[in-house]
């Protein structure tokens, strides 16, 4: 081969690297064979505890639901797997209709009109809400206000993507804001409002009148949903949303320590030409036989460079194929189910708590699969008993991001805790009583 | 009309049949609390479907798709490399898998052990001074690098910095990052060897440029030949230099971007690491940066709070640097992610790293070697991992490089790059790696000199290719005018009326 090349040694392409920088010594372990690796990657997760030999009540923007098998066999099939973007459609037509379909999947959940093939996750895609709402508005309105119960992690993010851009971000100065004091926020130079539904302490907000006043100032409305929980509650889009986003994990994603997940994307369809991301399309072949497509493309970076509404160029494509499968087994009634169970056990769990001396359920507010817990000692204390003592993995400590609610521990639920688990847990707190 | 490969998969609401259901769940064994039934919805538009019916439905569609492990992918820039199973079976493991990301630091010390010794794997490789796994994907690094660039200056009272430079023959997400950084794009062109051109920065540098966004090679598979007089100038004026390391496949263990030079680069793990591409995604494009950059890395990144003695591991934990740009993400980059490319290095080791970049440019170069006679190389010189021919004939006018594509796949063969870098003319842009035999390259040159016989012989066999796939030539204007990007109507409900008050 190297004949062919018309060179004597592998050595000669190099030539033209700088010669004192060129083949640089690297300090890296030594190379193992495969059984030496996973050995190695064995102990390092056996060193790890988890939600599938702890139970897991811990959630805060990831949920340890039921992985439905199929989906991981079908994940580890090489025609989706280690296939790329779906750039040549004539040989992509499995991921392209999988897009399509979890794109339809994903309007119906929401109640709304268009959904994209995905951001990186609902923080990313709550960001992405943001940009399409400042060229929504052609930049002439630059005022972004978030709810101080949206994921703190969220909200960092919409302030590292948006730093360069000259936006005024406000509503969540006071950590105890509720939604009527961010509405008093709204005014004509509002792009756009975030509330999350529920919201991060679990709560489901009295939503009615809420696109009232966005609507009347000329703002757009995003909410950020949680997407078992729109398995049994009104879509945002009946609350007349303009955006929805969140986080797909708990659609059949594993936990696996914070990534890959992903973010879904939905708006109505006015708006189609102002969301970022890949989109699915469906047209016709040279034979007039269906097929889809990568479509709306002159919005994106390798067309329209620096004018492209995002600098996205791929979605979560292998996530967007499970949560497909996962909503497809799922489907109309499984996924309802999940959410009643989920419903049910954090109800159970919070009735159980609160009779404990000393421990109280924030109550003012409906909520779904999680709730704030206020505690008689720090939560961190009763994290290390619940996890030391009784192998309980416990809640998000809410102080760390409330100061209104130091002491108090957010507690999720999901269908994978049992009964046995929600008793371990009030008799592990019982301790504190 | 019914070719060979023409498949069809109805749609999964197609499939659908009331009061079907792919999944068992328990009965709850808690007392029900009742709903408020003021809150919940009416109907939730999913398919009913068996499990068997879903899992053929998904199975047949994914054999409508073309995979590095159906055959030889040369998506040029892409880095379609074998992925090693190996490393699906380490990010399953039960420890990697079901961690919660936001788990006490004690309780996942081998997750946090293994993101420590990943990011001090890509400190090494690329010679920085530290390395942020944050980013989920390579676009998403370079925002990452150019919102650290910004930071950089306006830390240090350099406001006016706010112009980047950007070769013409540069991936579109750089000028794209640019802009969402809130930075402004400057363009500098090519010369005649298909470099950036020196004249041309050399007049561009000044007090308002915040940095240089630079592949190497670049994106037509060329070492930058003057990348040490591009790297001083950008630097003499007071700007920084951010690495594209979409390429970073052709210069492991060859040569180190920090050396150079480089103030911030991003990895894309999906490509270099050999990490599935999945359909388009998860990605990870880790970023790595300069010493003086250290302090804006992407929050957060992993550190050692206790060292280590004989007896016991060190203590490892998450930090914020001093004046980070942020969270790029929610929680800890893509952690799954993380693991196959951690296995993917630990195989390989600083040898094999090596070794791969070399005959990732063997492959390249051998591969050029046969269809350069054939197909117009616009830059007479040796290649690096990848290289751009020319897809057009002066005596076959009415084939495109497009056209060529299409009939790879009646070949088996997945095409090359279309139409990229813009700046040649119907541009193939072919990446072999080094994972490819050489018979599969013989093949494919076979396939590319054949195509070019046929192109002057019968034109219109390629413009009507391909003609053994599942489906025939899309119409991707069609889509583009009546957008269908959902089920609905025929399936789903009217959506919700859209608010009444918009303007």
């Amino acid at each position: 081969m190297l004949t062919e090349c018309g060179v004597e040694s592998i050595e000669d392409f190099f030539d033209i690297i700088p010669e004192q920088h060129r083949f640089p010594e690297m300090d890296l372990p030594e190379p193992l064979s495969e059984m030496e690796v996973l050995r190695e990657l064995q102990e390092l997760s056996e060193s790890n505890a988890e939600a599938s030999h702890h139970p897991c009540f811990l959630g805060a923007g990831a949920y340890n639901h039921y992985l439905p098998s199929l989906i991981d066999h079908m994940l580890l099939r090489g025609e989706f797997m280690t296939a790329y973007t779906p750039y040549q459609p004539e040989v992509s037509q499995g991921t392209l209709q999988t897009l399509f379909e979890y794109q339809s999947m994903i309007c119906a959940l929401t109640g709304m009109e268009v959904a994209n093939a995905s951001h990186y996750d609902g923080a990313t895609s709550t960001a992405e809400a943001v940009i399409m709402a400042i060229n929504q508005f052609r930049g002439r309105r630059a005022k972004i206000i978030l709810s101080p119960t949206l994921h703190p992690q969220y909200r960092h993010v919409v302030r590292t993507y948006t730093q360069g851009m000259g936006l005024t971000i406000l509503g969540d100065d006071d950590p105890a804001a509720d939604l009527d004091d961010i509405i008093a926020e709204l005014d004509d130079e509002t792009a756009l409002l975030i509330m999350q539904y529920p919201n991060f302490l679990g709560e489901l907000e009295d939503m009615e009148g809420l696109q009232t006043a966005v609507h009347d100032v000329g703002a757009l409305l995003c909410v950020v949903a949680n997407p078992i929980a729109m398995g049994m509650f009104k879509t945002p889009g009946e609350y007349g949303a303009d955006i929805v986003v969140g986080e797909g994990q708990p659609l059949g994603i594993p936990m696996s320590y914070g990534g890959p997940y992903l973010g879904f994307f939905a708006t109505r369809e006015k708006y189609v030409r102002k969301m970022a991301g890949r989109l699915v399309g469906e047209t016709v072949d040279a034979n007039g036989q269906r097929g889809y497509v990568l479509t709306l493309t002159p919005r994106e970076q390798h067309i329209r460079r620096d004018k492209a509404t995002s600098n996205i160029c791929t979605n979560q494509g292998l996530m967007v194929t499970a949560a497909a499968i996962y909503l497809s087994v799922m489907g109309k009634q499984g996924l309802r189910k999940v959410a009643e169970l989920c419903y049910h056990k954090a109800h159970y769990a919070a009735d159980c708590i609160e009779t404990l001396p000393g421990f109280s359920v924030r109550r003012e507010k409906p909520f779904f699969h999680e709730f704030a817990l206020r505690c008689p000692a720090p939560v961190a204390d009763i994290n290390t008993t619940l996890f030391d003592d009784y192998g309980l993995i416990g809640g998000y400590d809410l102080g760390q991001d409330y100061g209104h609610l130091e002491n108090h521990m957010l507690v999720a639920v999901t269908e994978m805790i049992t009964r046995e688990d929600i008793d371990c847990l009030a008799e592990a707190l019982r301790a504190y009583t | 009309m019914s070719a060979p490969g023409r498949r069809q998969e109805p749609l999964i609401y197609d499939l659908s049949s009331p009061g079907r259901s792919g999944i068992s769940l328990p009965e709850s064994d808690v007392p029900h609390t009742e709903l408020p039934s003021d809150l919940l919805r009416e109907e939730l538009r999913l398919p009913e479907i068996t499990q068997l019916d879903a899992m053929r439905h998904f199975q047949r569609l994914s054999q409508m798709n073309y995979s590095i492990d159906s055959g030889f992918y040369p998506l040029g820039s892409c880095t379609m490399k074998y992925n090693p199973r190996l490393n699906e079976d380490a990010a399953r493991l039960p420890g990697f898998l079901h961690a919660h990301p936001l788990q006490d630091p004690n309780t996942v010390q081998g997750n946090l052990a293994l993101m420590y010794e990943l990011q001090e794997c890509l400190k090494e490789i690329g010679g920085f001074a530290g390395v942020s796994l944050q980013p989920a994907a390579g676009a998403h690094g370079e925002l990452a690098g150019v919102l650290m660039m910004r930071a950089y200056h306006m830390a240090r009272g350099d406001e006016a910095r706010r112009k980047i430079l950007i070769p013409d023959s540069a991936h579109g997400t750089n000028p794209a990052s640019t802009t969402m950084g809130g930075l402004e794009l400057i363009e500098l062109p090519s010369d005649e060897r298909g470099n950036v051109s020196v004249k041309a920065l050399r007049e561009a540098c000044g007090e308002n440029v915040a940095g240089l966004m630079i592949t190497n090679p670049n994106t037509l598979g060329l070492f930058e030949e003057h990348i040490q007089e591009v790297v001083q100038l950008v630097h003499d004026c007071g700007g920084l230099i951010y690495g594209d390391g979409a390429n970073m496949n052709a210069l492991t263990g060859i040569i180190r971007p920090g050396d150079l030079g480089f103030d911030v680069m991003h990895y894309n793990l999906h490509k270099t690491f050999s990490t599935p591409h999945g359909g388009g995604g998860p990605g990870s494009g880790p970023v790595g940066v300069s010493e003086r950059m250290e302090e804006f890395l992407p929050a957060p990144i992993l550190t050692i709070i206790e060292e280590g003695s004989e007896k016991e591991p060190p203590l490892y934990g998450l930090a914020t640097p001093s004046k980070t740009i942020g969270r790029m993400k929610t929680f800890n980059g893509q952690f799954g992610v993380l693991v196959r490319a951690y296995a993917y290095i630990r195989v390989h080791g600083t040898v094999g790293l090596r070794a791969n970049a070399e005959h990732a440019v063997l492959n390249a170069n051998y591969l050029l070697s046969k269809v350069r006679a054939v197909y117009h190389l616009p830059f007479e010189r040796a290649c690096l991992h990848e290289f751009v021919v020319e897809g057009r004939w002066s005596d076959a006018p009415d084939v495109h490089a497009l056209d060529i594509s299409k009939s790879l796949m009646d070949f088996g063969f997945h095409p090359p790059t279309n139409y990229f870098p813009l700046i040649v003319h119907e541009a193939l842009m072919i990446e072999p790696t080094e994972t490819e035999s050489r018979e599969t390259l013989d093949a494919f040159a076979d396939a590319l000199l054949q195509i070019a016989a046929t192109a002057k012989a019968n034109p219109e066999e390629l413009r009507t290719a391909p003609h053994t796939t599942p489906v025939n030539r899309i119409d991707e204007v069609q889509a583009a005018r009546q957008l269908v990007l959902c089920c609905r109507p025929k399936y789903l409900s009217e959506p919700s009326p859209a608010p009444a008050s918009q303007s």
